[in-house]
């Protein structure tokens, strides 16, 4: 049998170089220490084999953490920072997460949970166990509100990592994603795999000191949204950069952000490339063009590509497999194509994506699905239903808006008025800040299908 | 009123909506340093469009990103003189 191979292992082998690693505002360590040290501090044999979730407020410690549990515990549920409360409870139950790493105690999980509290990082003097195939699980946006928790295996998230060649210098990586979801874990095994310093922020740092850092490590390869790059050409430090990579990923690259980034970095080559939670790194486009030529569908490396019904369908082994928990989701069709939702359409020898299909709302690289919003709303009393849905936006892509429908007819502005701050009163209290409309018009009625459900129209 | 009033009076109303403190708006005030974020931009740009009729980094093939307080008010001026 062949030995398995853990990420610690990749990095292991590809640490080959002196002085790369990860840092952080403040923080910073080498590969070669992260790969020999721990943050458990001699607790590993207690979490051998059990479901764990990264509760972790830092990306630093989380990218610690993610190192030393790859190939120890048999699920890790990998979450961000914002990831809280009903939530993160229902993500704790669906995975039956044994034990939580976090770097607070009294921090509130939802629900009661056994935590361990992450060390700073010492030698390791706890020999390992053999590793086991980890269950790599990342939460996506759920219909209910309830989170739908994507199982990957490493090898999948691997799937589109190429080996560096041995005479190709390490590129100094940074990503504007928190490298808790999918676009910035892709980042960080990509530097962890290839021993490139990569350089990360938090969630309290300035853009302005990313960006200082950033030009101090000599940012090579830098990724992020089409949204975080609008921010960044927004902001008067960005010539303090030199990036020769830029990626973007999460979003529609539409023309303005491509020709800008080409304009603005010259020297840069500027690829956007089309991923997701679920159906992992699709494929990339390297012409600095919007949209993808139309010769992809015949396949794409060993990603696969359809296009049904104006949806795009991917199918490789670098998809999810499937969701945690929910035994009634399918996420791959019959023929192992996962629907990405994703409406394409042709245009001559192009294709452009032209939105989410009626469903999700992608706000800057972040999902949203209307439902979730709804069931908020429809829990005022006034309310008889409502329908949330996208209004495009040129700096993140979409925003929500809602229309809502009143049990009582007449309606007074003022009475109105007071509806409408009740209503986004309760959006404030439940949702995170994206999710809340940024507009609720109230109409008189909403069109319903024959069959009862709300007519959501094309996105 | 005139258009960069209509811009300075959405930038206040959602800095509120949005519990954000906005910094006294001068010319040469850098955006990034207004203490807004992309999530009020981009509702500060949808609401202009409601106000103004125009959303000027969609209607022009030229786009820039703006990085000044001036330069987000000459967007809108420019668009509205086409």
């Amino acid at each position: 049998m062949q030995p398995r191979f853990d990420l610690r292992s990749y990095a292991r082998d590809a640490a080959r170089e002196d002085g790369t690693g990860l840092c952080a505002p403040g923080r910073q360590v080498l590969w070669r220490e992260a790969i020999e040290g721990t943050v458990l501090s001699g607790r590993r044999a207690l979490l051998a084999g059990k479901s764990v979730l990264i509760g972790l407020s830092s990306q630093f410690d989380a990218a610690l953490a993610m190192l030393e549990l790859d190939g120890l515990v048999a699920r890790m549920v990998i979450t961000p920072p914002d990831f809280l409360g009903e939530r993160m409870a229902s993500a704790i139950e669906q995975a039956q997460v044994d034990v939580v790493i976090c770097d607070d105690e009294n921090k509130d999980f939802g629900v009661t949970v056994p935590r361990f509290v992450i060390s700073p990082i010492t030698r390791e003097t706890e020999a390992a166990p053999p590793p086991i195939e980890t269950q790599w699980v990342l939460p996506t946006s759920g219909t209910t509100g309830a989170p739908k928790l994507v199982a990957h295996r490493l090898d999948g998230l691997l799937g589109a990592v190429r080996p560096r060649a041995a005479a190709e210098p390490a590129p100094v990586w940074a990503t504007f994603y928190d490298i808790r979801r999918y676009g910035g874990l892709q980042i960080f095994l990509r530097a962890a795999t290839s021993g490139a310093t990569l350089a990360l922020t938090e969630s309290d740092e300035p853009l302005s000191d990313h960006l200082a850092r950033m030009a101090e490590a000599g940012v090579t390869h830098l990724s992020g949204t089409p949204s975080h790059w609008r921010r960044l050409l927004m902001n008067p430090g960005a010539p303090r950069i030199a990036p020769k990579y830029i990626r973007l990923s999460g979003e529609i690259a539409d023309r303005a952000i491509l020709d800008n980034l080409a304009s603005f970095y010259p020297d840069a080559r500027v690829v956007h490339a089309y991923a997701s939670t679920e159906a992992g790194v699709g494929f990339e486009v390297t012409d600095g063009r919007a949209g993808f030529p139309a010769s992809y569908l015949g396949g794409v490396g060993d990603v696969e590509m359809r296009v049904i019904d104006g949806s795009l369908r991917l199918r490789s082994r670098r998809t999810a497999d499937r969701y945690v928990g929910r035994d009634d989701l399918r996420l791959a069709d019959e023929d192992g194509f996962v629907d990405t939702d994703d409406l394409v359409e042709r245009e001559g020898d192009r294709f452009y994506f032209k939105g989410r299909r009626a469903g999700t709302i992608n706000i800057g690289g972040l999902k949203v699905h209307p439902e979730e919003v709804e069931q908020v709303i429809n829990l005022h009393d006034g309310v008889r239903m409502s329908l949330v849905k996208p209004r495009r936006n040129p700096i993140t892509g979409d925003l929500v808006i809602a229309q809502v429908m009143l049990k009582e007819n007449e309606v007074s502005p003022e009475r109105k008025r007071s509806l409408k701050d009740e209503i986004l009163g309760l959006c404030k209290e439940r949702l995170e800040r994206h999710k809340i409309p940024i507009s609720i018009e109230f109409v008189s009625s909403l069109a319903m299908s024959p069959g009862g459900k709300l007519l959501r129209g094309k996105a | 009123m005139s258009i960069r009033l209509t811009v300075l009076s959405v930038m206040e109303e959602v800095a509120a909506e949005q519990e954000k403190k906005l910094a006294a708006l001068k010319d040469d005030t850098l955006l990034v340093n207004s203490g807004l974020d992309s999530l009020c931009f981009a509702i500060i740009v949808a609401r202009l469009e409601d106000a103004l009729g125009v959303d000027p980094f969609t209607a022009s093939e030229e786009v820039y990103f703006p990085v000044t307080f001036a330069d987000f008010v000459a967007l809108y001026e420019n668009a509205a003189a086409v």
